[in-house]
């Protein structure tokens, strides 16, 4: 089974911290104010982080 | 009803019930901001805690707790693009997240801070008078003269309080337009503070 998950483009990111907000399973953390980084673990792949991202930073993957 | 479905009901309870703490009701202060300084441009001054807040939080701390916690015109924008459905979420375009314009902004917002404080200098200076007007985008002189009549403060500190005010409300304009054309929170893209807190957290990184 193919297991989807969020992937943050740190070179983009701006480190708002609104995916963080959004995640209902918080897997998602500001590392240092840099960039978002996503738990693997934790992260289900269900989007809502992509959908609120302003700079379009996280594309899901499977 | 089963075991199961009472424990998920629970969990369910739980997670609406969650307690929410009180910085994450910090989009009514940017509203009560702007509706003090429709009365009295003095309050104008409060804004500086916006300014220096997420400074001492990236210098110190070296992160942006304050953008991703208590930011309250981020959190403004979020009531009201996606609770109020006020914003069409749909992506903006490449460039406004890019280095150059995040960069570019901050320059020319930087640039129109320092104007707006010589302007008070000269006002301090007596080079200039006191000016009860705000001024939107840089470019639209509003009058304002029913915000301040006098103080026990001199002319200088209410000066600073209109162009202080004028910033304020400019940037905020500006991050409600982007919002509603695209996602809610666009504007911290290139938000000055957001882009400044972000480049000295990768500065300290970088150590």
């Amino acid at each position: 089974m193919n297991k989807r998950k969020a992937v943050p483009d740190k070179s983009i990111c701006v480190a708002c911290g609104v995916c963080a907000l959004q995640c209902p399973r918080k897997a998602i953390s500001i590392h240092k104010g840099c960039f978002a980084v996503v738990d693997n673990e934790k992260c289900v792949g269900c989007g809502l982080c992509k959908k609120a991202c302003p700079a379009d930073a996280i594309v899901i993957e499977s | 009803m089963t075991n199961k479905n009472i424990k998920q009901k629970e969990t369910k309870r739980k997670i609406l019930k969650r307690k929410r703490p009180w910085y994450e009701y910090l989009w009514i202060w940017s509203i009560v901001y702007f509706a003090l300084g429709f009365f009295n441009i003095l309050f104008a001054w409060l804004g500086m805690i916006d300014f220096i807040l997420p400074l001492i939080f990236a210098v110190a701390g070296g992160n942006k707790w304050f953008c991703n916690h208590m930011c309250g015109r981020g959190q403004l924008f979020w009531v009201l693009g996606r609770n109020l459905k006020c914003s069409r979420g749909k992506s903006a375009p490449k460039w406004m997240a890019s280095k150059w314009f995040r960069y570019g902004f901050l320059a020319f917002f930087m640039t129109m801070f320092g104007s707006m404080v010589f302007q008070t200098y000269q006002v301090f200076a007596g080079a200039g008078s006191l000016g009860k007007a705000i001024k939107l985008f840089w470019t639209f002189k509003v009058p304002w003269k029913w915000a301040y009549t006098n103080s026990v403060f001199p002319d200088w500190v209410a000066q600073f309080g209109f162009g202080f005010y004028s910033l304020m409300l400019t940037s905020t304009l500006i991050g409600l337009i982007v919002m509603a054309l695209y996602k809610e929170r666009t504007w911290c893209t290139f938000c000055p503070m957001g882009t400044m807190t972000q480049g000295i957290c990768k500065l300290k990184n970088k150590e």
